[in-house]
Order: C-alpha cells, then structure tokens, then sequence
C-alpha cells in the first residue's frame, strides 16, 4: 500500500485579493503598481497621531461582489477591528482589518475536477488593508520599506479545510483568480503579489476523523507554485508521521528554486494579536436595498457563461476554452452577435484568432480584427463566396495587417472570392477533360480516384477560385453522364 | 475576577509592547498595571449583562468617501520624521536574521 492510500491531506486555503480601486482603502493617496517607493503615501498611511481614515466605497462594492460570485451571506452590520502587531512595514502598529464580523459568510465554490466535482465552504470573507513592503536583500545592514503598497484595500477570502489534493487548491486559486478578473476587483496578478495565498496544510490517515496537526506555508508567488508547495508539504508530514516523529505547529516558507518549505518561526513567538473593535471607523450598514443593486450590475460569471455556450450547442471543453477569460468569452459572444453559425464562431475564435494571440503573447483585448468583421467573414463562407482555408490563411493573415478593412472588399482586391457560376465552371470542366481524353476513359473504366485530377485542373483554369463543393458535383455529374 | 499581575504577564506584555524593564522598573509597572485592573474589577462588580459595550461615540454608520486620488503630501514631507533613510526608503534593522 503506498503512503498515498493510507494517508490523506487536509488543506484550507487564504487568498488575499489587491483591490483595483484607484485610491487605498482609509485614504486618497494612489494604488498604482511600480510608482517611485515612498511616494503614494498620506498621514493616514504613514500613521501619523490625530489622523482619522475613511472606507472607500469601491471597496466595499467590490467586497461584496466577491461574496456573491461565491454564494456567500453578506453581513448587514459591519465592524473594523485593529489587529495589533509590530512590523517596520506597519506604520500604526496595528491593521485595519475585520475580525468578529467579516463582510460575507458561509459560501462555496464548486470545482469540477477530472471525473469528480469537490465542494469547497468559503468560511468568510473579510475586508482589510495590506501593508509596506520590506526589501531584506538591497542593503547589507539595513531592511528597505516602501509604503506605497500600505493601506492598499484587500479582502482575505478564507476557506474550509475541504481541500483533499494539491491539485485541488490549484483548481480553487485558479477559479478564484477567474472570478477576480470576471468582476474587474483585481488583477489576479500573484506574481507581482496582488494576489496571494497561504495554506494550511495537514495529514491523517484516511477515514480518520480527527485532524492532523496544521502547518501553513506562505510565500508561493504563482498557482503553480501553490501546488508545488502543498505537494512537498504532504510528502514531508508523511515522512515525518512514518519516521514515527511528530509534525510540529509551524509556519513553513516556500522555497521556489528548491521546491521545499523550511521553517519561518518558531512557536513561542507566536502571535498575539489583541483584537478590539476599531473605534475611528463607524460601523458599515449593508442594506439589502444595496446588495441587490450591486447583484443586478454584475457581469455573468465563468460559470454561467459556460451554461449558456453549453446550451448554445458548445462541448464542455470548448465552453471552458472560451470562458478562462472573460476578454475570450466576450470577443466570442460579439462573433455571435453577428451570425448564427454558433460552430463556425468556436472554430474561428478557437483557431484562428486564439492561435495568433497565442503565438505573438498578446491578450484578446490586444488583437485588432473586431469581432463583427469575423461575423462577416463567417457570412461570406456560409454564402459560398470562400471557404475556410482560404479564409484563414490568405484573408485572416491582410486582415491582421490592415483590421480595420472590410473583408469583402479585401477578398475581391486580392481576388479571393469563390467562382460559384455554374456556367463558368462548366467551361472549366470542359476544357479539363477535354485535356485528358485518355484519363477520362480511364476513369470510366473504374478509376475513380483520378477524379481528382480532373479537380486540379479546373482550380488550376478557375486560379483556385472554383467553389471547390460546386466544381466536385458538376465534375461527377458530368464523368457519370 | 481577580487577574494576578505576576512577572510572567509582565514579561509577556512587555515583549508584545517591544519594551523592556529592569527589576525596579518591573515591580513600578506591576503596581500600576495591578491598580488598573482594580478599577476594572470594581466596574465590573456591577451588573452589566444587558448593557451593550459603547465602541462608538457617535450614531453615524456609513460614514465613506469615494474613490478618489488625491495626492496630499509629497514624498520629502512623508520622509521628514524618519531617522534612518536614504533618498527613496525608510531604512530599518536588518528584519530577516542571516539575510
């Protein structure tokens, strides 16, 4: 029996979500990324005596449309707490956060893995604001601090332990960061660390009911990495368990060369916090009037959006394709908007137009053929004026150099439109078989698969431009008769 | 409730506060911690279990700004009171220990 089926883990996952808002959370200076250290700070931030901070609204808007997308309670009466803590990178000594009445409670997300689904509980999700960051390798005596990323709006989304699989949490972190980006409250960016998550690891032998003692791991700066990390820390606890030694409550860094956790500190130092309610912030009051009202101007979620590409007649793995991203999923519903041929949209933005962003690294939002102009070049094929290849490997490739051009007039410039004359191709024909009297009788006398020279020499005469259907059918026609 | 003001709290507040004391100082800070915690107790000799804690001065809720930047002060005034500082960062003790 090996050590994978007499043990299982048990992980619980906190994802900390950057805010997109354009101000930080208590006050007005700026959030943008990379601006000069120590420049987008207030007395707020720096915590200067006397200063007094106020919430900001896109905040708590964004907050609560994070518990909705997943399925969580949204509390009506909110309180901020003070976490208190000495660290250079927080001015105030304490952090803004919520603690006894988190913003949104009680949700799940559902995660379809390969052959099964896993219901994971969102336990809460809490409002709060980040902290400096601390540079440890720039100077040989001394640790840097920028303030610029304090004060930053976060939410911590927290979940139940009912992770089972590192596999498991790289689906959740993936699901979440598509979320984020779906309702545009983050980048989901984790390397560049807006957003960021630490789990709580532990393992017991199957079928047992108690937990295993938990270790949480932190600094896993991409999903990948979350997954590597929960991979080692199983291994590790169950080496140690079989060893006949004990796995001790620790906190565990993530070391990304390596692959391995080490240990970040030890316990006596544990933390004490010493909550209280925050006294210079009044109380949030989330009314129901205004849940609804940010209910009804969110967008459709992955999900949902993958139902409806479903229900359009989409496979399920082609409906995923196109919804990773919500770019994706909007481009391919504006080539709907413009044709009926919902098949012939999912292969030209599956193909084609994911293809080249792919190979030149850009993002849907930056390719430059909009999305009415695939409509039309999917009308044109389904008019028989062109098929697809010609399509995508003459028209698509003008098309990206000049997209704003009307792919009409481009495929009659470069002479692309298909030749469906029946007379014309008639002629064509005629003088085809009028070329290779023997290899007619040939074909008459049973080889059939010489037909397709036949078919060459007509797109040849037509300079490829005989709608190839039409010319096959005339062609038999015309040998059977 | 009576809570005892022994060296151990004393040494535990005092790494929680970042500060230290000596034997003398020690025993000073314990009497007044113990004093504190005296007229807690005589509050909490009264009956108070249907009274909410007071957290807030005021009645207002919802009290929020809109998002909005606004820059109000520029980096050389952030970085006046700091003692240790080059031109970009605050500098600090080394945090990590070996780095």
């Amino acid at each position: 029996m090996s050590h994978n089926d007499k043990y299982e883990a048990v992980i619980g996952l906190e994802v900390h979500v950057q805010l997109l808002t354009k101000s930080k959370a208590f006050s007005s200076d700026a959030t943008e990324y990379g601006a000069p250290p120590n420049t987008q700070v207030s007395v707020i931030t720096l915590g200067h005596p006397g200063t007094l901070p106020c919430y900001n609204k896109k905040a708590l808007e964004f907050a609560v449309k994070i518990g909705l997308a997943t399925n969580c309670s949204i509390r009506k009466e909110n309180q901020w707490a003070r976490k208190n803590y000495f660290y250079p990178d927080l001015p105030k000594g304490y952090q803004i956060t919520q603690h006894t009445t988190p913003l949104c409670t009680a949700g799940f997300l559902v995660l379809k893995m390969e052959g099964y689904e896993n219901k994971i509980g969102i336990t809460r999700i809490h409002m709060e604001e980040d902290a400096g960051k601390s540079m440890h390798d720039q100077d040989p005596y001394f640790t840097l601090i920028d303030l610029n990323r304090a004060g930053i709006p976060l939410i911590e989304i927290v979940s139940e332990p009912d992770l089972r699989t590192a596999d498991e949490a790289y689906t959740y972190v993936s699901e979440i960061r598509k979320i984020v980006r779906y309702l545009d409250i983050c980048d989901g960016n984790m390397e560049e660390g807006s957003m960021r998550c630490d789990a709580n690891v532990s393992v017991r032998l199957k079928g047992a009911e108690e937990y295993g003692q938990k270790v949480e791991v932190k600094n896993m700066n991409s999903i990948r990495n979350v997954k590597r990390a929960i991979e080692h820390e199983i291994i590790r606890q169950i080496d140690l368990i079989e060893k006949g030694e004990r796995v001790d409550q620790d906190t565990r860094s993530f070391d990304a060369l390596k692959g391995t956790t080490t240990s970040m500190r030890s316990k006596e130092a544990a933390n004490d916090y010493r909550y209280f309610p925050e006294p210079d912030l009044p109380p949030i009051i989330v009314s129901e009037e205004y849940v609804q009202k940010v209910k009804s101007e969110m967008p459709s979620l992955p999900e949902q959006l993958k139902q409806k590409f479903i229900s359009l007649g989409l496979s399920d793995y082609d409906a995923s394709v196109l919804t990773e991203e919500k770019e994706i999923a909007n481009y391919f519903m504006a080539v709907c908007n413009g044709t009926k041929n919902v098949k012939a949209a999912v292969n030209w933005v599956m193909g084609p137009v994911k293809s080249f962003c792919n190979e030149q690294a850009i993002s849907i939002s930056e390719f430059l053929i909009p999305a009415k102009t695939i409509s039309e070049l999917i009308s044109m094929i389904d008019e028989g004026g062109m098929n697809f290849s010609i399509a995508s490997q003459k028209l698509f490739p003008e098309l990206l150099k000049n997209p704003s051009a009307n792919p009409k007039q481009l495929a009659e410039g470069m002479n692309l439109i298909q030749q469906s004359d029946e007379g014309l191709i008639l002629k064509y024909i005629d003088e085809a078989l009028a070329k290779f009297p023997e290899k007619v009788a040939e074909f008459k006398g049973g080889k059939t698969g010489i037909a397709s020279l036949f078919m060459g020499e007509v797109m040849k005469l037509s300079k490829g431009k005989a709608d190839p259907k039409l010319t096959n059918k005339l062609l038999l026609q015309k040998l059977d008769s | 409730m009576n809570m005892e003001v022994n060296n151990e709290l004393i040494d535990k507040l005092a790494i929680l506060a970042r500060l230290e004391f000596d034997s003398v100082s020690r025993e000073a800070i314990k009497k007044d911690l113990q004093n504190i915690l005296g007229f807690v107790d005589k509050i909490n000799e009264l009956q108070l279990d249907d009274v909410d804690p007071l957290i807030y001065i005021t009645d207002e809720v919802n009290v929020l700004r809109g998002d909005d930047v606004k820059q109000t002060i520029t980096h050389e005034e952030a970085m006046k009171n700091v003692p240790v500082k080059d031109s970009d960062y605050i500098k600090v003790p080394k945090v990590l220990k070996g780095k």
